[in-house]
């Protein structure tokens, strides 16, 4: 994902003027040494220094600038938390917060690299949109719909590498605030966001093998939610299962299990989030999300009891 | 704007105006209001071109510029009349969107940085900023002002309010290596300088001769609450609104 939005940065860029990147010290590599290059005076490197990252771009944004504030996704979101609030959110500048390496991607360097609340956080800022792409596509999308369309500050949670696209024959389209169907099927409803939707994929694939049919949901966008789209999953499914790579605080269960109370859902919701929990464990992401209760093989069995 | 007034005459003004409004409403930061008058005037009225930008770093002084501003039309007697109420528009602090108003502040230390995105993105325009020097005790000032020296982002011009004190206690109690703040400007890559900053032509004079070969950062030394006598220096006029009898004193003081 890393790649594409570098690349997306820069195709737009070539068109779109307005567009400038403040990165604290991200070392741009690939296409984004490329922006560098051809763009030097868009290209602003706060270095270690994610409070001035956020502060000028919404400087930057009042001058009508169309601005992407880019770091691992703890430096870009909790470090500088009351600047993206005051200086963004309250003055609803356009200004796309982006936090790469999200969730647990960067699980052996510990909890001080990893981002297990940072939807939650995110969601609960008024004017702040929170979109989580799926894949390198969505995240295509979600670049082009911030830099033509979006008024008010974003924050794009974004995965690190090696993320596929998904593209069957019914995968829909992206679309800003609409839930987006990736693959059609009849028994369990997968709704997923981020990377981890290559779980889904492989948990979906798995389960048919045993007859069991599932249709997927890309929850792309967690703010503002495709409520009216979900109230059709609730009357078209008994059985709902959520995966997320977040805890279950204020992420993709929380916003489902209150919209079920909401409206009278009668079926099952089972959620596999992250625990309230600092693990304090350091070998890979499968570990951890393992530890967390999000175990492929684990899931697998449960879903087959169902 | 009444032209034909000079800076002592308009000052006088500026604070007779924010002791009315202080009959109104209690929370005022009146002491933090009353130090930075000839600063802001000087800003204002001398030093500021038309698109030239200004931040109130120090939001807690908003009804200072609110009173500037309606002096330049910039906002109605109605508004500044509504001050605080349920029919305004203007809050204690600085609110984005409102008229002559560049950037919400009103928690310290996010007023540089916002300013760095302005002028390096703009460099035909100066960006004034006025911080505090109890807001020199944020981390982001000096990340922004390590930044902006670094970037070489030369048209930013900001005075620090230097009154020694904060909303709770004397800076120097809290913070007493705060001093010498002119060196740590200097060593920070700025072009540094001090004044009396009460005195309105020091003020202009120091920033009109800066060198614009860096950015300019004016340490203008203040008391809190002047000129009036019980109010200089008092820490309780960070916040407090005078009663009836001290706003007459304090009118009858200004002359």
């Amino acid at each position: 994902m890393r790649n594409q939005f570098a690349k997306s940065i820069f195709e737009i860029s070539k068109k779109d003027k307005r567009v400038h990147v403040v990165v604290a010290d991200i070392s741009p590599a690939g296409k984004m040494k490329d922006f560098q290059k051809k763009f030097p005076k868009r290209f602003i490197n706060t270095g270690v220094a994610e409070q001035s990252m956020i502060g000028m771009a919404a400087g930057l944004a009042m001058n009508k600038k169309k601005v992407f504030a880019y770091t691992i996704s703890t430096f870009s979101l909790y470090r500088p938390f009351e600047m993206i609030r005051v200086d963004l959110c309250y003055q609803n500048l356009p200004v796309c917060v982006v936090g790469m390496g999200a969730g647990t991607i960067y699980a052996n360097l510990g909890a001080t690299h990893l981002t297990q609340e940072d939807i939650s956080v995110a969601r609960s800022i008024p004017n702040l949109n929170v979109v989580c792409p799926s894949d390198p596509y969505e995240l295509d999308q979600a670049v082009r719909y911030f830099c033509k369309s979006s008024k008010g500050p974003m924050y794009l949670r974004i995965g690190k590498t090696g993320e596929p696209n998904y593209n069957f024959r019914e995968t829909e389209l992206w679309k800003f605030g609409k839930l987006r169907k990736i693959k059609k099927g009849k028994d369990l409803c997968f709704l997923s966001f981020g990377p981890i939707m290559k779980m889904v994929l492989s948990i979906s694939r798995k389960l048919e093998a045993v007859n069991r049919s599932s249709e997927i949901y890309s929850c792309h966008t967690l703010k503002p939610f495709d409520n009216i789209r979900l109230k059709k999953i609730f009357n078209n499914f008994k059985n709902i299962v959520i995966l997320e790579d977040h805890s279950h605080i204020g992420g993709l269960s929380s916003i489902v299990k209150q919209l079920a109370y909401e409206n009278n859902y009668s079926g099952k919701i089972h959620s596999y989030s992250l625990k309230d929990e600092f693990l304090h464990s350091y070998s890979n992401q499968n570990d951890l999300l393992k530890k967390h209760g999000l175990d492929e093989i684990k899931i697998i069995n449960q879903l087959k009891k169902i | 704007m009444k032209k034909n007034l000079n800076s002592l005459e308009r000052c006088k003004n500026y604070r007779k105006k924010i002791l009315h409004l202080s009959q109104k409403v209690s929370a005022l930061h009146i002491g933090g209001s009353f130090s930075s008058v000839e600063i802001i005037d000087a800003i204002f009225n001398n030093l500021k071109k038309k698109n030239d930008k200004f931040i109130l770093s120090k939001g807690h002084a908003g009804i200072l510029q609110y009173v500037v501003l309606n002096d330049h039309g910039l906002i109605s007697d109605k508004s500044l009349f509504n001050y605080c109420t349920k029919d305004g528009i203007l809050g204690v602090h600085p609110d984005y969107g409102n008229p002559g108003i560049e950037a919400s502040t009103g928690s310290l230390g996010h007023g540089l940085a916002i300013a760095a995105g302005l002028a390096y993105s703009d460099k035909k325009k100066d960006i004034y900023v006025l911080l505090s020097d109890g807001e020199l005790q944020e981390g982001s000032v000096w990340e922004a002002s390590l930044l902006i020296s670094s970037l070489k982002i030369n048209n930013i011009v900001i005075v620090i309010d230097n009154n020694g004190l904060q909303s709770s206690t004397w800076a120097k109690d809290t913070h007493p290596t705060l001093n010498p703040i002119q060196k740590k400007f200097s060593s920070f890559g700025w072009e540094s300088k001090t004044c009396n900053g009460h005195k309105s032509l020091e003020i202009i004079n120091k920033i009109k001769q800066r060198s614009k070969k860096k950015p300019f950062a004016l340490i203008a030394n203040t008391y809190k609450g002047y000129p009036i006598s019980f109010m200089k220096n008092h820490p309780i006029w960070h916040y407090r609104s005078p009663t009836k009898k001290e706003y007459l004193k304090a009118l009858k003081e200004l002359g």
